[in-house]
């Protein structure tokens, strides 16, 4: 039988997150984001937290919400550039902002899930990026070190799961959900739907269960769409 | 002198048949909609899609298919979707053949600024600092200046860097040019623009040749 990760909801699930903890979030911009998880942490009032995920929000949703409360200490990003409540919080030096290349924070999730301490990577190098970090010259083209990120918790955002935990994404909502699973000392999973055992292929998963320990099924997704961008009917 | 459009039109001029193109936002977006009826290209984006087609029917989109632009796209036959590293190792690993992109400075020795302006604007460089350290091919769409008409193209960029030496072709609004051997090229001349235009708004080291062809668009 499965090990059951089934969390009755997300008062459940996020039990155990306090001030000053390290969290990596899914989602790339508005897309695949925990969205339950995020309300949750607004209502805790959790502060002095380090927040990893590739961007951080809008003003008035997404990681921008916890923006708002000033819950966040430092965010560790590629993208922050929908966001004007979070670059005049960065400017004004209130948040701390560790600005990384996208394929890196991807890869260093990825590292931090994978047991691989850190890697050679050319991105950045020459740049603010790279300085102060190892660099190493491999087939005559220099690369430099960047070193993996866990998390005491991942957030992540699933189309549908089971008790198990599998996940299964939808197109691009999967983006940094499977490498953040994989990073989490505790990995939170919110779905769509959680559907019974057996029902989900597991020639179709896309994060085993294994990287997963808590798993609820969501509600009230609004599921905003940043860029709207249509044709219209012929 | 091209608009926006003009600038797409010519860098569709590069696609070849089979490559797979990374665009970045703004003026590379629109290439898209310019490649040529007998070549068959795919489009990459970069959160995590093979295979995008254009803008979905009103009415149609998907909150969960967007280009990396955070824009409401659609998936052509055949497309793939995939995770953020899964998408970054198809740029570093060079299985990506063609990256066009935005920039603010390029200086003659082919380095690139995009994504900061010190104590003014700082929305972060995304996916562009793995794509410029990897991508073999990597055409720059940009104005020739900015808009207080200070040429973008330097002996050495002001701004911090996104990538070292590795813009080898840009397109703007007055030229096609080529980088190498630590100077710009002029390649090509944009419709109506002179050579003395183009000379009076670059900045950095230009080498001119004794015949530039006008654009073909």
């Amino acid at each position: 039988m499965a090990i059951n990760k089934v969390v009755a909801d997300v008062q459940e699930a996020c039990q155990g997150i306090q001030s000053g903890m390290t969290l990596m979030l899914g989602g790339f911009g508005l897309c695949g984001i925990p969205e339950n998880s995020i309300a949750r942490l607004v209502e805790l009032g959790v502060t002095d937290l380090t927040c990893i995920s590739n961007n951080a929000g809008v003003d008035d949703f997404g990681l921008g919400l916890l923006l708002q409360g000033k819950q966040i200490k430092k965010m560790i990003s590629s993208y922050v550039g929908e966001n004007d409540e979070f670059e005049r919080q960065m400017l004004s030096g209130e948040l701390d902002v560790d600005l990384i290349p996208q394929g890196s924070l991807a890869e260093r999730c990825r590292a931090g899930g994978a047991g691989i301490p850190a890697f050679f990577t050319p991105a950045g190098y020459g740049t603010e990026v790279g300085e102060g970090k190892e660099v190493r010259v491999f087939n005559g083209k220099p690369h430099i070190l960047e070193s993996a990120l866990t998390a005491d918790f991942a957030i992540v955002k699933a189309w549908k799961g089971d008790a198990a935990g599998n996940l299964v994404f939808q197109a691009t909502a999967r983006n940094f959900n499977p490498m953040m699973a994989m990073a989490g000392k505790i990995t939170i999973a919110e779905v769509e739907e959680l559907v019974p055992l057996g029902e989900l292929d597991p020639n179709q998963i896309h994060t085993p269960g294994i990287f997963v320990q808590r798993i609820f099924q969501g509600k009230d997704y609004q599921k905003r769409i940043e860029q709207k961008t249509v044709r219209p009917k012929a | 002198m091209l608009d926006k459009i003009g600038i797409a039109k010519r860098i569709a001029q590069e696609l070849q048949n089979g490559y797979y193109v990374n665009l970045g936002i703004g003026i590379p977006t629109l290439v898209a909609n310019y490649v040529p009826d007998n070549i068959e290209v795919e489009f990459q984006s970069e959160n995590g899609v093979l295979g995008m087609g254009p803008f979905p029917f009103d009415g149609e989109e998907n909150a969960d298919l967007i280009n990396a632009g955070k824009q409401t796209i659609t998936a052509m036959p055949g497309a793939a979707f995939f995770d953020s590293a899964t998408s970054f190792a198809m740029i570093r690993g060079q299985h990506v053949q063609l990256t066009v992109l935005g920039a603010m400075e390029v200086s003659q020795n082919g380095d690139i600024a995009n994504w900061k302006i010190p104590g003014r604007m700082v929305k972060g460089m995304g996916g562009a600092m793995d794509l410029v350290a990897s991508a073999e091919n990597i055409i720059v769409a940009m104005m020739h200046t900015n808009k207080a008409g200070e040429s973008k193209l330097l002996t050495d960029c002001s701004l911090p860097l996104t990538g070292v030496a590795c813009v080898k072709k840009i397109v703007t609004n007055l030229a096609t040019l080529e980088i190498h051997g630590g100077a710009f090229h002029l390649v090509e001349r944009a419709p109506g623009v002179s050579v003395d235009e183009i000379v009076n708004a670059t900045a950095g080291k230009l080498i001119v040749p004794p015949l530039v062809p006008e654009m073909q668009l």
